[in-house]
């Protein structure tokens, strides 16, 4: 019915980019290569390159005397990563991220859920705004406004005060080792930054775990007499694993490497990137820095491995 | 008889939308009961208020004799096969026919062995350690049922559920799923918009439309005499006459029904149609007739003389194939 042509096979376009679409229909391999290329050079060469490079310092050693590094293949420093205040260092590590982690997926859950199941519209744009707004704010003004809200004459000193709760919260930072002096000198202060600044990262996984899962899923639970307790143990938390442990790479990746939250509030006691921070600046031990952060990479390996061992991602 | 599933004027209103509009229904006890309509008329609704997914805006639904209005699904003892089957994709195909029973506390080993009888019902025996993933779409439907038949339900409610298989497939389940329903004698309610499912395999049909229920009653009853314009067009697209047009013809008062394998062609003398088009279905060719300022359709069996089209022909029928329906509608 084309007016233009009447040929049943149109004609080679003139011009060089033409006949390159053409080479690229015909040999997608070619297609790949272009468009993966690039990436795969910056993430392949530049990116794990300079990562192994810095964690091959690790197996280099510090000469005590001098200070100067001894390029020579050793296990010396991941023995002093075993000693007692190190270990001490990643242990609080490890502890906090595995607090943070736990804390934000129960957070997380029911907003996810609200999220996934009733939102629409409106709301929709109102919670994918509420989540990443905070995101869009400097990092570090986050943190110091949070110092200031914990701080012994903050905002929420002030709050307790007023309401008469002031014992309630003197009560809770008398709680030995996470209590303090005030809550942005204590670990629950530091505690509590980090679930805030990373909380984002544990509701949008999940909320897109749990679009995933058929509505029918939950109505043939109930359908089966299965009460929203039972549906929730047996079906909708296995389903939304997955995203559990997507959103839980995040935050607790994120909380091992963390250097700036801990030094801002919080109490003095290092943390793993304050370590690294420490040893590679004004220490100057950079095999040291580096094994520390080989510390993180090898503890998320562990974590995925077990998460995949335990049928996290069975039900991707 | 005691009725299984009874609605007193039961409405569901979602603001203006009136899914469900003012129902009454009667579902007896161990009948294959059909609710059939095209999508929107409120049958799937009306499936969910009785599953407990839904609850009624007004009105009042008995189960058994119960009041079901304000009970959750999980106090029902009414199972579902969903029109996509929900099954869980995290559990096998064991786990998933057991699923009721290990909710309900049943021991391991007695849900195993519930769990193969009950896939051994359905036809599908030792593919209880399949995942669902690795199954047909037929398969599938079998777990389904496999998994609301196993906790004996006093009803059991299907939404659609052939819809995703083809045709062979479909007419094997049909067959299969009518014995079953005759050989548990539980109480089968079955939602359709295939009016053809619903006449082969009903023991009554209900037909649902924008809401309300149009006429309840046996397969042939809805398909021979209709009560309304649109049972007549929608099952087995009859033909329906205006009032002033059935006067003129045979003298009776109000519109009526013709079914199409009921109108002859050049049999003897009637009025005058024209043939404006023919397409072949097998079994028969189905006649498209211009007649005065209405289209009407016509069957021929296959065998029988097929006119041409632009062809004109006489058509004429017995009187007892025109079904009056009633007045003004």
């Amino acid at each position: 019915m084309s007016v233009v042509t009447a040929s049943a096979i149109l004609p080679v376009q003139p011009g060089l980019l033409a006949r390159f679409s053409d080479v690229l229909w015909r040999r997608p391999s070619v297609l790949l290569a272009v468009l993966l290329g690039p990436p795969v050079l910056w993430l392949g060469v530049i990116y794990l390159g300079s990562l192994f490079a810095l964690l091959a310092q690790s197996f280099f050693s510090i000469d005590e005397f001098t200070g100067l590094i001894q390029y020579q293949w050793t296990l010396k420093t991941y023995g002093e990563l075993l000693h007692p205040v190190n270990l001490d260092i990643i242990a609080r590590t490890v502890l906090m991220a595995a607090a943070v982690t736990i804390a934000a997926a129960i957070m997380a859950f029911p907003v996810a859920y609200f999220a996934a199941r009733y939102a629409t519209g409106r709301w929709k744009a109102l919670f994918y705004i509420g989540v990443m707004l905070p995101l869009w704010s400097s990092y570090l003004v986050k943190v110091y406004a949070w110092k200031l809200i914990l701080a012994k004459e903050g905002i929420l000193t002030w709050a307790f005060t007023k309401v008469g709760l002031m014992p309630v919260l003197e009560a809770f930072l008398a709680i030995p080792v996470i209590g303090g002096n005030s809550l942005s000198v204590s670990y629950i202060g530091t505690f509590l930054v980090f679930l805030y600044v990373w909380l984002p990262f544990m509701i949008l996984p999940l909320q897109a775990a749990l679009e995933r899962v058929p509505p029918s899923l939950l109505e043939a639970s109930a359908d089966q007499g299965a009460k929203p307790s039972q549906t929730l143990r047996h079906v909708l938390l296995p389903l939304a694993l997955p995203g559990v442990v997507a959103g839980s790479i995040f935050t607790f990746s994120l909380t091992l490497g963390d250097y700036i939250i801990p030094q801002i509030v919080g109490s003095s006691r290092l943390f793993i990137g304050q370590a690294v921070y420490a040893h590679q600046g004004t220490a100057g031990n950079i095999p040291l820095a580096a094994a520390f952060t080989v510390v993180p990479i090898v503890i998320m390996g562990f974590y995925l491995w077990g998460a995949k061992r335990l049928g996290a991602f069975d039900a991707l | 008889m005691q009725s299984a599933v009874l609605f007193k004027t039961v409405s569901r209103h979602y603001g203006d939308v009136r899914a469900v509009d003012a129902v009454d229904l009667e579902v007896r006890a161990g009948e294959f009961f059909a609710m059939l309509g095209p999508s929107g008329s409120g049958k799937t609704t009306s499936l969910r208020l009785i599953a407990g997914f839904e609850q009624p805006t007004s009105g009042h639904i008995e189960i058994f004799g119960e009041t079901a209005e304000g009970v959750p699904p999980y106090r029902r003892n009414v199972n579902t096969v969903f029109q996509d089957y929900a099954l869980f994709p995290h559990m096998s195909v064991r786990d998933n026919v057991a699923y009721g029973l290990m909710i309900a506390g049943m021991g391991r080993k007695q849900r195993r062995s519930k769990a193969e009888e009950a896939l051994e019902l359905v036809r599908l025996p030792g593919y209880g350690d399949r995942a669902t993933s690795a199954l047909s779409g037929g398969q599938r439907q079998r777990v389904a049922l496999a998994r609301a038949l196993v906790n004996e339900p006093k009803v059991l409610l299907l939404d659609e559920p052939l819809g995703a298989l083809d045709l062979k497939l479909r007419e094997q389940m049909q067959d299969e799923l009518k014995g079953l329903q005759q050989s548990l004698g539980i109480t089968f309610i079955f939602v359709t918009h295939d009016q053809g499912e619903a006449l082969s395999m009903a023991d009554r049909v209900a037909v649902f439309n924008e809401g309300r229920v149009q006429q309840v009653g046996t397969p042939e009853a809805i398909y021979q005499r209709p009560d309304t314009p649109f049972v007549a067009d929608f099952v087995g697209s009859s033909n329906v006459l205006p009032a002033d047009m059935v006067r003129e013809l045979s003298g009776r008062a109000g519109t009526a029904s013709l079914r199409p394998e009921a109108i002859r062609l050049n049999g003897g003398s009637g009025p005058e149609a024209t043939v404006v088009g023919l397409s072949y279905m097998g079994g028969a060719t189905k006649v498209r007739l211009a007649f005065r300022d209405m289209t009407l359709m016509a069957l021929v069996a296959s065998g029988g003389v097929v006119p041409q089209k632009g062809d004109t022909v006489t058509i004429d029928w017995a009187p007892e194939a025109l079904h009056v329906m009633g007045q003004g509608t």
